[in-house]
């Protein structure tokens, strides 16, 4: 073999002047290619913009009384302060405890409510996780014992995870009433399919002589993914089924704006009501819990990190 | 313990427009240890392979004594690749799983569906397992996972699982490849004594001349799938080798890259 040897369609310059050469041209093809994706991007964005109505000019009602146009977004901006204005509590100093009861007034409700929203959370993080991890190894291109089982296996995470879960919600609750058993179904559902596509993921990248070396032995299909695929895995799915935990919470906290449980339903007669103020309670609370979620959760992880590196 | 005679029959394999394995005529009488040779891409991986039907034959036939294994199915399918055990050039453990539970997959075309899933075995092949780390002297390490051992002593885990398949027939491909000449004798030695002692029939694909020569009854060697040579071997000469690997090939397999050597200085 020679230093000149050729492939079709590519040279290996010969000396360093050629390589210095080569070298710049291939740079001018990546700024070329930058320039063009960067355009592209920029005339996207324009259209979008324009069809969202963001060029738009609107009329708004000046102090005097008098009307005059405005650009919709300095035009909308200052109602956005008007509206976290109404959900301001009032606190005083003087009388703060009080004010605090006074905002979170149904404290008692909204407690019980939250600790749905986190147990249906729960369940359907559960139901998400076996549902995926039991999907995830035909839905894996490397796995699949067949085209038919690949297909259908794809397909069916596909559907449960491109309907968003408060679709789901409306659905369940159509099927099994007003309650959290609707709501518990929805999420379950729709993170079965995020959760399995994820996983498959996680799959298709797995070393597979592991998987060989269980089928040499005289190991069924069910075999091979217990003992080749799973160990393999294992971290990975545990650290996506505890983010996927957090995300359930903030989707939990809001199906119950269609009846399917939680706090969501307290949202909704908040807004119905115009009880602006136990908006920004309602707020607080999901806002608390999340962050304490994912602080635990956040720590579980890197526990199991921690763990898996020890062994 | 009943053993049987494999024989090959115009065993075909072909890959798109490339035929890996050539109407490849063998038969192998029980407890013989039989050495594979030839160049990388001669067709040695594809036909232990077929023997075991990892891969399924284009054309041809394999039998053992009675058996005809090019028809067998599911569950009978699955007894035969646990008759005949294989070992791998990359061990093939589950590197995550301890040494112990690595043995123990050798178990597995015993255990039905659910025991299988909880990774539960009975307290006899456990019994059975950890004898078969102790002829591979691998006791201390039993509970440790299989991906922190150095490669010669995961090469030995391998034959421990295979050992646990009870096998008739052990078949390794390039078993040595990886490993430095110290564990390439421990795992050629243990191999040996596999043949010697349990009966076994062994067929080994090799890349060193010199291990084949050391350690096998028998030597066939493959070229663009066909088989050059099949004898005993002191009748490989440098003239058939050349042929073998042709004039330029020659210095893909040099008998100065031994792997095994060392054992005779040492
Ligand atoms: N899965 C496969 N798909 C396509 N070609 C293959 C496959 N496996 C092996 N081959 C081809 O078959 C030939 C024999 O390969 P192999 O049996 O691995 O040879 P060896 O083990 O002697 O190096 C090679 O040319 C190889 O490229
Ligand atoms: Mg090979």
């Amino acid at each position: 073999m020679t230093l000149t040897e050729t492939r079709p369609g590519s040279t290996l310059p010969e000396t360093p002047d050629a390589a210095e050469a080569a070298f710049r041209a291939r740079r001018r093809r990546a700024k070329l290619n930058t320039g063009l994706v960067t355009g592209m991007l920029v005339v996207l964005i324009a259209v979008t913009a324009h069809l969202g109505d963001f060029f738009k000019m609107v009329q708004v009602t000046l102090d005097d009384g008098s009307r005059d146009w405005r650009w919709i977004v300095l035009a909308g901006l200052p109602r956005l302060g008007e509206f976290i204005a109404l959900t301001l509590p009032s606190i005083s100093f003087e009388s703060f405890a009080a004010d605090i009861v006074e905002w979170f007034w149904r404290w008692q409700v909204w407690l019980r409510l939250l600790i749905e929203t986190v147990l249906i959370a729960f369940m359907a993080t559960t139901f998400g996780v076996v549902g995926g991890f039991l999907l995830s190894f035909p839905a894996a291109r490397n796995l699949a014992p067949n085209a038919w089982v690949l297909w259908l296996s794809r397909r069916y995470l596909e559907i449960a995870r491109t309907v968003p879960e408060l679709v789901w919600a409306l659905i369940f609750v159509f099927c099994f009433g007003v309650g959290p058993m609707a709501g518990v179904l929805a999420v379950g559902l729709h993170s079965a399919g995020a959760l399995g596509k994820l996983y498959s993921e996680v799959n298709e990248n797995i070393d597979m002589r592991p998987l060989e070396g269980v089928r040499a032995a005289g190991g069924t299909w069910a075999d091979q993914i217990r003992y080749g695929a799973v160990p393999q895995v294992l971290p990975n799915i545990i650290s996506y089924t505890l983010l996927r935990f957090e995300i359930n919470v903030r989707a939990s906290s809001i199906i119950g704006y269609v009846g399917a449980g939680g706090l969501g339903q307290e949202i909704r007669t908040a807004l119905s009501f115009q009880e602006y103020t136990d908006l920004s309670a309602l707020f607080v609370i999901i806002f608390v819990t999340v962050i304490v979620i994912d602080y635990a959760s956040e720590k579980v992880r890197h526990r199991v990190i921690g763990m898996e590196a020890d062994r | 313990m009943y053993q049987g005679r494999l024989q090959l029959r115009a065993l075909t394999r072909r890959f798109g427009a490339a035929t890996a394995v050539d109407a490849v005529g063998l038969d192998i009488p029980a407890g013989q240890f039989v050495g594979v040779i030839g160049r990388s891409g001669a067709g040695k991986s594809t036909l232990l392979r077929l023997i075991n039907r990892l891969i399924e034959p284009t054309e041809g036939q394999v039998l053992f004594g009675e058996t005809d294994i090019t028809a067998l199915k599911g569950k009978a399918l699955r007894d035969w690749r646990r008759a005949c055990a294989m070992i791998f050039q990359q061990f093939n453990l589950v590197d995550r799983l301890d040494v112990l539970t690595n043995v123990l997959v050798g178990r597995l075309a015993d255990r039905g569906f659910f025991p299988s899933m909880a990774m539960q075995f009975s307290d006899n092949d456990r019994a059975d397992a950890i004898a078969a780390l102790d002829r591979l002297d691998l006791v201390g390490q039993t509970l440790q996972r299989a991906g922190t051992l150095s490669g010669g002593q995961q090469q030995r885990v391998a034959i421990a699982r295979a050992l646990m398949q009870r096998p008739r027939l052990m078949l390794a491909d390039e078993p040595i490849a990886s490993l430095d000449p110290g564990n390439a004798t421990k795992v050629m030695e243990a191999l040996r004594q596999i043949n010697e002692d349990d009966g076994l029939t062994v067929i080994v694909n090799l890349h060193t001349l010199d291990t084949a020569r050391e350690y096998c009854d028998r030597i066939v060697a493959m070229r663009e799938g066909r088989v050059m040579f099949d004898g005993a071997a002191q009748h490989l000469t440098d003239k058939v080798v050349r042929d073998i690997y042709g004039s330029d090939g020659l210095d893909d397999f040099s008998e100065v890259v031994t792997s095994t050597k060392v054992k005779i200085s040492a």
